[in-house]
């Protein structure tokens, strides 16, 4: 053990990493809680076993085989990878070397793991490179797509190649020191031993060489920790609680909406007794929330945990039949929209410039919007793009992170009609049908028996046998 | 065939003439706007009742009392005019004591099902795809002494409100099986099926705009699928393919069946196939119809 300044500078560099995330996490917690109630309790087990398939196992990833292996490697090697941070973060801290190494083999094992998958990581990552920028995958352009999420997916796999690489030129120097004094090196290096000849033969260079790689991985790792919050790859950790707090009702089944189902009861019968609007600590009645949702508070909070859990991958709108018969919807757009919104309203993340956005302007420019209607509905979502829903639940069941765009569609479309009267006409026509006749379409209700006028069914002549 | 001699009238049960005799039947038969008013889909309707008369189910009709489930209005973010309509329709359900409800309309289906529980509405339900794939199982149903479909090729368009929104996807083609026809999948299936474009009540406006319909998009991979060009099509996007090759074999003989079971995609399909100038050997049909037909129960 050699505690030097080294360990406090660590020490000081870690707290302040750390602490830096505790600090955007406590902020991102508050956005989330700006959202509506909704009691997503109970159930535990069952949401535990939906988190263990869905974000633990990667089960719908699957439905795509090529991008599922490739997330897989990156998966797994970012898990087992961070055993090896453990024992970055004692030695870090203690001045020891390699703690780890007392458990033999298992080192090895552990060490040698690391290092293939390291390897696999980086071939996994050109991959996605390749995917992301030669316009092989469709579903990474779109008009959301602009230019800051375009650098975000960039950005992520430099970072992980830069990771990798410093775990790398750790191992390979460390083992070459080793080797040139002749001094046995616990831990087994299957990628490394065959990158000895690229370092120079020096051992005091080495050695410095060795320092750079070990605190340029946890330097980095506490770097790129912090800059989850500004990127989609926040998704690392949100899709954990996202999925845990998905619906576990029938994707059919839309929310009730409770006020309304006072009213209604209230006309149907006098007698009805509303339950008293609640009340403020000083006495004073709450304010009445609107019906559906005008901006991201108006949302559930499970929609805005959504916003922070997505990826934008894409694979909601390379589903959605609007989208795909060239529609302006694309559900992936909505939920960027409320999580662009949240960090404009509420707290923004250490990178929120929506001036890297690009040219192209988030706002309707036809459309000057005052403050009053600088809202997530209108201000980033069109009525047009909500209109054009065919609540297929494609989006939904396509997201491997159980997000549901949906669920904010309505609400939505909820605001727009309960609120502004705002439907497109032929949808009114369609509301005054039902309210005068019963049905969608201008038919009299007397004719509704119709049907079974004049109806005949032939005889089976199999019926008469043993008569 | 020969055996189909004779036909009789089906004088279909409502419930307010039973409650007023002191009958209850054992399953009511929901109807949907569509199936009561919508000329094409009356003759889905006509035909389940066959179905229904002919197993001798013990079934009523709301008839004039039955009124929009409020679905329309609930997608379209109408969620007074929808729950005015649902608790109107659950009082008269629970008025006559209703226990258990069959219908043919996924967006019903979803609705009285899943919907209507908060509501106070709760009932067990059934879509007819599932009631229709009871019968077969319970020998009830045979498809026999009827139209042969026989090595047609069929395939089915699974409905959203069906498959998605209440993971039925295995009794339509349970259904389907019976009739011994050459079945063929979309590539677009089951929990990945495409839209015909008529949910979220889409079916009472116009799309916004774009550069195609939803409906035509859905049909062209339809009748790829029937014509056996699919695997072609993939080939050629360079994508795996599991569609079959080659046309069906038995193409001429009555032609090629695109299966439903809801009414707004069976509107959205068959103008397609319209679209498409294809009637002429492509034919848009309910399950019940099918079933109906197959059992040699038209009239």
């Amino acid at each position: 053990m050699h505690f030097s300044i080294q360990n406090i500078i660590f020490l000081l560099v870690a707290l302040a990493g750390f602490g830096l995330f505790a600090w955007q996490a406590s902020r991102i917690r508050a956005n989330v809680l700006q959202g509506r109630e909704r009691d997503m309790s109970g159930h535990v087990n069952e949401r535990l076993w939906k988190t263990l398939l869905v974000a633990f196992g990667q089960q719908k990833m699957f439905k795509r085989l090529t991008p599922a292996f490739l997330h897989l490697i990156v998966y797994v090697g970012f898990i087992v990878i961070n055993i090896e941070v453990i024992e970055i973060m004692v030695d870090g801290l203690f001045g020891t070397h390699r703690f780890l190494q007392f458990a033999g083999p298992a080192y090895s094992a552990l060490t040698g793991t690391n290092e293939v998958l390291g390897a696999l990581v980086i071939v996994a990552v050109a991959a996605f490179w390749w995917r992301r920028n030669a316009n092989v995958v469709k579903r990474f352009t779109g008009p959301e797509m602009r230019a800051w999420p375009k650098m975000d997916g960039n950005i992520i796999l430099y970072v992980e190649v830069v990771l990798m690489a410093a775990l790398f030129l750790m191992n390979t120097a460390d083992l070459k020191a080793h080797q040139l004094q002749n001094l046995s090196m616990p831990g087994a290096f299957p990628v490394s031993q065959f990158l000895t000849g690229l370092l120079p033969d020096s051992v005091p260079v080495l050695h410095m060489l060795e320092r750079v790689g070990w605190w340029a991985h946890i330097v980095g790792i506490l770097l790129f920790l912090n800059y989850l919050p500004s990127s989609k790859h926040f998704h690392i950790i949100m899709a954990f609680p996202n999925v845990f707090f998905s619906r576990l009702i029938p994707q059919g089944q839309f929310s009730n909406v409770e006020s309304i189902t006072h009213e209604v009861k209230a006309m149907m019968d006098p007698n009805y007794a509303v339950p008293a609007p609640a009340t403020n600590p000083d006495g004073s009645v709450v304010a009445p929330t609107p019906f559906g949702a005008k901006d991201v508070d108006d949302l559930a909070w499970t929609n805005l945990l959504n916003a922070y859990s997505c990826t934008e991958c894409g694979r909601c709108t390379s589903v959605c039949p609007a989208n795909i018969t060239g529609k302006l919807l694309s559900p992936r757009k909505i939920i960027m929209d409320t999580r662009d919104r949240m960090e404009e309203k509420y707290n923004a993340p250490l990178i929120f410039s929506p001036a890297l956005y690009g040219a192209e302007a988030k706002h309707d420019p036809q459309e000057q919007l005052d403050k009053e209607n600088h809202t997530l509905l209108r201000g980033y979502v069109t009525p047009e793009e909500l209109w054009a829903c065919t609540t297929c639940n494609a989006c939904v069941e396509a997201c491997p992170v159980n997000i549901n765009p949906l669920d904010s569609i309505i609400e939505m479309r909820r605001f727009l009609v309960l609120e502004e009267s705002a439907a497109p006409n032929a949808l009114n026509a369609m509301f005054s049908n039902i309210e005068n006749n019963g049905a969608p379409w201008a038919f009299s209700p007397s004719d509704r028996f119709n049907w079974a006028d004049d109806l005949f069914v032939a005889e089976k002549g199999e019926v008469e046998v043993g008569h | 065939m020969a055996e189909q001699t004779a036909k009789r009238p089906v004088s279909v049960p409502v419930m307010a003439d039973l409650a007023a005799r002191g009958e209850s039947p054992e399953i009511l038969f929901w109807v949907g706007c569509a199936g009561a008013f919508d000329d094409r889909y009356k003759r889905v309707t006509r035909a389940f009742v066959r179905i229904l008369d002919h197993v001798g189910v013990n079934y009523a009709v709301l008839g004039k009392e039955e009124s929009c489930t409020g679905d329309p209005a609930k997608r379209a973010g109408n969620e007074f005019l929808f729950q005015m309509q649902a608790m109107a329709n659950i009082a008269t359900l629970d008025g006559y004591g209703i226990k258990k409800v069959v219908t043919a309309c996924p967006h019903c289906f979803n609705t009285i099902k899943n919907e209507y529980p908060a509501l106070g509405g709760e009932y067990e339900v059934i879509h007819h795809s599932t009631f229709l794939q009871q019968l077969i199982n319970e020998g009830k149903v045979k498809a026999e002494g009827g139209e042969s479909f026989k090595g047609r090729r069929i395939t089915f368009h699974d409905s959203c409100y069906l498959g998605r929104a209440n993971d039925i996807y295995e009794a339509p083609r349970a259904v389907l099986e019976v009739l011994d026809a050459d079945l063929v999948e979309m590539k677009r299936c089951k929990t990945n099926g495409l839209c015909c474009g008529a949910g979220g009540a889409q079916m009472w406006k116009d799309a916004e705009p774009g550069n195609k319909e939803v409906n035509i998009e859905r049909t062209e991979e339809a009748l790829a699928t029937l014509d056996g060009t699919a695997a072609v099509l993939d080939n050629l996007r360079g994508v795996e393919s599991n569609a079959p090759a080659g046309p069906a074999s038995a193409k001429a003989a009555g032609g090629s069946v695109i299966a439903v079971a809801c009414p707004f995609c069976m509107t959205m399909m068959a103008d397609g196939v319209k679209n498409k100038e294809r009637e002429q050997d492509v034919q848009v049909f309910d399950l019940a119809e099918l079933i109906a037909s197959a059992e040699g129960l038209n009239a």
